[in-house]
């Protein structure tokens, strides 16, 4: 049984002109555990969106998305924010680290929402990712690099099933862009986690054996208007 | 990391906001305490200081005044009574002991009260405690020239044993009319938190005969002090005096008459208290204020708190529990100011009364006004977590595209 599957998934928004523009229009996707699939996508294609459905942050107008075994849009707001707690690991490009929380203590956020603050976990993660000697520094003591990383150890905080990647090498240099990378998918391969990344970086898309095109597997591929 | 971690935090990463606004709630708290305490405490503490005794006798006038100069030596007395009427007061049966006052002289601002000795060997001014002067020192000799000092008077004065004086005419300190006649301290009171610690004993005689003072009423007195054999004596002495007579006044029972100022003033008290409650609900408000304008800077933040998995009541919360920290911080910091407030105060009230405030004594308003405030913070802070509840968590987690 598939990890992750989407069937008949639309979204639309309403712009300040009234106008409703569809924006997720995918009839069929399916991810196996421990999968790792790249999303490739122009910037206005619905990438985020369509994460965000995934993750439950975002309600459907149609169709259904099954993770883990559990219909997430039949969910509850709360069963959702469950879902998200237990079960997914994201990670954004512009890593979303909160800045006033150190690294182990942003790393301790990714999970005490699910299975509870477990500091040893969190420490080796950070370790993991090469943060052994970082653990009470704030993310503005840290580099572009290193933020992603703990953004990354945040993401698996939780020992998710799946982890979400958005754009997740956008905002790095091409030496840390391809470190990162390799850390992530290393990262999801030992804890057991699929993850599903979006990227429009070629780069990026060459490092994955599987690569969707959005464009392709989205009906709705008519770029959305910027107040989308 | 529990929900308070992240309510710790927040107050740190907001802590000039969070000072100021706990620093208004310690104001409020402060304030609110202060008001009640010494207003339920001065009312306490007035309506019973009765100096160890049960009336006053004195000419012709209101109840209240008579009590407030024979007693609190506060306001002017207003005539002298003969000396026949002590005799006459002393000598009746329902009187135990009676104490006569006189009074018409200061020494820079204190005022000197002539008396009896008995004063000081008779009465007691709270039960089984009588006046005692601190060694080195005596009661004065009712013939010379002695004093015996309050120990407030005697503090703020600089008057010690064997020091000196000479009098000023008047109960309002004038430079230019002081007396000839020079009195030596042979005697310091032990502090009774009564009135009398801020006043200078001398001899009855001594006031009646100061230089400068007319002969034609050197027997006078300003008042007398009366103690009972029993409550029965109060209401025919009150017949006696008040309903029969035309020249004397006899306010009894002394506790009911500043109860009866305190009625009169309790229009003050109930402006006060309003005062206090609107600086509470000012200072809620400020903790509303504070958070709720910082809710713009605070919204990316709750998006990817949600987007880890935080549920909307767990944000809600969290602004709410913040809202409670920072009223709870404000109430700590609040008992700081109420002590302030009443100590200063005290010392007013002290200076010009003698009675004692005590910063340290117990009152529910200590408990009701800080749980108060919290309470109102925390109905505040409900405005700020309904806006954190219904943050969009994916139009503030990064620029859609």
């Amino acid at each position: 049984m598939p990890l992750l599957e989407i069937s008949g998934l639309r979204k639309s928004f309403v712009s300040p002109d009234g106008a409703k523009h569809t924006v997720i229009d995918v009839p069929e996707l399916s991810l196996a555990e421990k999968a790792q699939v790249a999303l490739s996508g122009e910037s206005g294609l619905g990438k985020t969106t369509f994460l965000n459905l995934i993750a439950g942050i975002l309600k459907p107008d149609a169709g259904t998305i099954r993770l883990a075994g559990q219909e997430v849009s039949s969910l509850g707001e709360s069963a959702r924010d469950r879902l998200r707690a237990t079960t997914l690991g994201y990670i954004f490009q512009t890593f979303n680290l909160l800045p006033a929380f150190t690294c182990l203590e942003n790393v301790l956020l990714g999970m005490s929402f699910g299975p509870g603050a477990d500091r040893t976990h969190a420490e080796a993660l950070l370790k993991r990712v090469g943060l052994g000697d970082r653990l009470r520094h704030y993310p503005r003591q840290l580099s572009t690099g290193q933020q992603q990383r703990v953004a990354v150890a945040r993401a698996l905080a939780n020992r998710p099933k799946l982890v979400l990647a958005d754009e997740p090498t956008g905002n790095l240099d091409h030496a840390n862009s391809r470190a990162a990378l390799k850390l992530i998918r290393e990262a999801c391969a030992e804890n057991g986690a699929a993850l599903l990344l979006v990227s429009h970086d070629r780069e990026v898309l060459g490092q994955f054996e599987t690569v969707l095109d959005l464009a392709t597997i989205n009906r709705a591929t008519k770029p959305m208007e910027a107040t989308v | 990391m529990s929900i308070w971690h992240i309510v710790l935090k927040s107050l740190r990463q907001h802590a000039l906001s969070t000072a100021v606004t706990s620093i208004s709630i310690a104001l409020a708290g402060g304030l609110l305490m202060a008001v009640w305490s010494v207003k339920e405490q001065a009312q306490a503490t007035f309506t019973q200081v009765d100096a160890g005794f049960d009336a006053v006798l004195g000419a012709r006038s209101s109840k209240l005044q008579l009590v407030l100069n024979a007693v609190f030596h506060l306001e002017a007395s207003p005539a002298n009574i003969a000396w026949a009427d002590v005799l006459d007061i002393q000598k009746h049966p329902g009187v135990e002991l009676a104490v006569p006052i006189a009074m018409g002289d200061n020494y820079r601002s204190y005022r000197i009260v002539g008396t009896t000795i008995e004063m000081f060997t008779k009465s007691e001014y709270a039960p089984d405690r009588r006046f005692a002067v601190e060694s080195p020192g005596r009661l004065f000799d009712p013939n010379l020239r002695e004093a015996v000092v309050g120990s407030f008077a005697a503090r703020k004065l600089g008057l010690t044993y064997g020091s000196k004086f000479r009098p000023y005419h008047g109960l309002n300190f004038n430079e230019d009319e002081q007396h000839e006649d020079e009195y030596v301290v042979v005697g310091v009171l032990e502090p009774s938190n009564t009135p009398a610690d801020k006043v200078i004993w001398i001899p009855l005689a001594g006031v009646q005969n100061m230089s400068g003072h007319s002969a034609e009423t050197a027997t006078d007195v300003s008042a007398v002090l009366v103690k009972l054999r029993s409550v029965m004596a109060g209401p025919s002495l009150e017949q006696l005096y008040n309903k029969r007579g035309n020249r004397l006044t006899f306010a009894w029972p002394m506790g009911a008459t500043m109860a009866e100022l305190f009625n009169k003033i309790s229009w003050f008290d109930r402006v006060l208290a309003l005062v206090a409650v609107l600086v509470a609900v000012v200072a809620s408000g400020s903790v509303l204020a504070s958070i709720y304008n910082s809710m713009n800077e605070r919204r990316r933040q709750i998006a990817i708190l949600r987007a880890l998995g935080a549920r909307r009541s767990t944000i809600a919360w969290t602004v709410v529990l913040e809202a409670i920290a920072i009223a709870a911080i404000g109430s700590l910091l609040s008992y700081v100011l109420y002590g302030v407030i009443l100590t200063s105060a005290g010392a007013i009230i002290r200076a010009q009364t003698g009675v004692v405030l005590d910063p340290l004594a117990w009152h529910p308003v200590l408990v009701f006004a800080p749980l108060g405030l919290i309470a109102l913070s925390a109905l505040a802070g409900l405005v700020p977590a309904w806006k954190a509840y219904r943050t969009d968590v994916a139009a503030n987690l990064v620029p859609m595209d």
